[in-house]
């Protein structure tokens, strides 16, 4: 027997473990399919894609190009406006929470609770903030703005945390028998270490926001959303066409722009 | 550009060399932030005036919700499975067809420049598309119920774990694959035993996740008529029944908590 033969049969028999995974999953496959119900499929359904397809190879220029306040680049830049305000009020509210749920700093309870509150802050969907907040403000942009904010912070303050925790305390100490005060200890020990992770995070987090910004409207929240829909409930497929098409563009862009900056600040 | 607006400041050191000290970026990025933020602010009528004033509103809602509704939950059993059972199919199917994507836009398997730059952009195309909007889409072509949510959940599911799939294709240890075709390997039987040896943990692992965020997005399909427990969170706020949100809502944090649990359990396992 040669020594390659001696390893393979050596190496683990998960034959029965893979087989029961198998069928669950196979099962499991099974059991959803019986949600879908293809009788609820329209009969126009080809000719209704045709049409979007045609709508989109032929946008509506006069909607795309003008600069009127109904226009695709208006409302694109609402759109921008809406995820940029939202990651600010997001990362604002962000860092006091994600200090208090770091259980290298807060007393292990109050971290813990924290952090059941960032879970449940993640969970509820954007629209469901979206519907609360429009009856806080109003419909219109401000509402998108609180609704990207809130739902930003569930990620953000979870992924700071993560950046706190490994902070190097190793820095800190040495600091300190140096003789260096409170303030300086925080300026130069912890604000360079998590700066750079921060803002990468948070940069992320707004090409992220970018596409919730974009469904808000949906909502009555403002940005590209509201337009989006009426168009498409009236069969304006060439509108429809436009707004898509300015929408993964800007947002094409965005996730240019923000893979970038986030390589340069890995860089350093 | 900037070095030379603003020129490196000349430090004479003690030894008699000069360095220069390139000057800080800080001042501009601060200045551009500002500026981004003014405009933000008079682009979405942001004002702390409305906020402190109506804030408690919110708190108010939330207070509603609290305790929830607890007979509405035989109700919303039915639209929760639903809900996952769209996630699922959609996942799936989606991660499947993410195989042959991913294969075919790595630029290291496939020879073709043309094929694989084709296969990243349907991929980034698809990415960007946000899930609700293909949603909607998709009730005008297959009709409102769960049928539109799992086309929508299927095609982020192809170009979420297709991106990452070709990526981690494209990083692979091409050395065995190599030897492999030396020896006298087809070009499928050494991708068979090289590379995907190689890329299934986290093929596996990147669905699982996949499937994870899919069961949120799934939540909120419902509101533009796609099946699932979307269309009762719609209809629940519209007649302010915030003490059934609130058991949606339960429900909704409950089952995800569940689900990542056991994926992550899973997952685990996998790296």
């Amino acid at each position: 027997m040669t020594t390659v033969e001696k390893q393979l049969l050596a190496s683990p028999r998960n034959l029965r473990y893979l087989l029961t995974v198998a069928i669950l999953v196979l099962g499991l496959f099974a059991w959803s399919l019986t949600a879908v119900n293809f009788a609820d499929v329209n009969k126009g359904g080809l000719q209704i894609s045709f049409n979007i397809i045609k709508g989109i190879v032929n946008p509506d220029l006069d909607l795309l190009l003008n600069v009127s306040k109904q226009s695709v680049l208006y409302l694109l830049v609402q759109t921008l406006a809406i995820a940029f305000m939202g990651t600010i009020v997001g990362a604002v509210l962000s860092v006091p929470l994600a200090f208090l749920a770091a259980s290298n700093i807060v007393p292990k309870p109050a971290a813990w609770l924290t952090r059941l509150l960032l879970i449940v802050i993640r969970t509820i969907p954007a629209l469901v903030y979206g519907l609360m907040f429009i009856r806080v403000s109003g419909p219109g942009p401000f509402a998108g703005v609180l609704t990207i904010g809130i739902t930003s912070v569930g990620m953000l303050a979870k992924l700071y945390v993560d950046a706190i925790e490994e902070l190097d305390t190793r820095v800190l100490e040495s600091m300190t028998s140096i003789g260096c005060t409170t303030f300086e200890k925080i300026r130069y020990g912890i604000f360079p270490q998590l700066l750079s992770v921060f803002l990468s995070v948070t940069i992320y987090r707004f090409d992220m926001n970018m596409r919730e910004a974009s469904i808000l409207g949906l909502v009555g929240a403002g940005g590209v959303g509201a337009p989006l829909i009426f168009a498409m409930n009236s069969y304006k497929w060439n509108q429809v066409g436009s707004l898509l098409i300015g929408l993964v563009v800007l947002i094409l862009l965005i996730e240019l722009l923000s893979n970038k900056l986030r390589g340069k600040l890995i860089k350093g | 550009m900037y070095d030379k607006l603003f020129p490196p400041k000349k430090v004479l050191l003690p030894s008699g060399k000069v360095v220069a000290e390139k000057r800080s970026r800080t001042p501009l990025v601060l200045l551009i932030l500002v500026a981004a933020t003014v405009l933000s602010v008079r682009f979405t009528d942001f004002s702390l005036k409305v906020l402190f004033t109506r804030i408690g509103k919110f708190f108010g809602i939330i207070g509603e919700m609290i305790p929830p509704k607890w007979d509405s939950f035989p109700a919303l059993w039915q639209a929760l499975v639903s809900t996952l059972q769209m996630s699922l199919l959609g996942s799936m199917i989606g991660a499947l067809i993410a195989l042959p994507f991913a294969v075919l836009a790595s630029a290291n398997i496939v020879r073709s420049k043309a094929v694989v730059a084709v296969f990243k952009i349907i991929l980034s195309l698809l990415r960007t598309l946000p899930t609700l909007v293909t949603a909607l889409i998709a009730t005008f072509v297959f009709g409102l119920g769960p049928m539109a949510g799992v086309v929508a959940i299927l095609l982020f599911t192809l170009s979420y774990v297709g991106k990452l799939l070709y990526e981690q294709i494209e990083n692979v240890d091409m050395g065995p694959f190599e030897a492999m075709e030396s020896i006298g390997m087809t070009r499928i039987q050494a991708f068979r035993y090289a590379i995907v040896p190689q890329v299934l943990p986290g093929y596996l692992s990147t669905s699982l996740f996949c499937f994870e965020g899919n069961v949120r997005y799934a939540a909120i399909l419902g509101y533009v008529g796609a099946g699932g427990v979307g269309l009762l969170i719609k209809e629940n706020i519209g007649f302010r029944e915030y003490p059934s949100v609130g058991m949606i809502i339960l429900a909704l944090v409950v089952t995800v908590y569940l689900i990542e649990t056991v994926s992550e359990h899973f997952r685990k396992k996998l790296i």
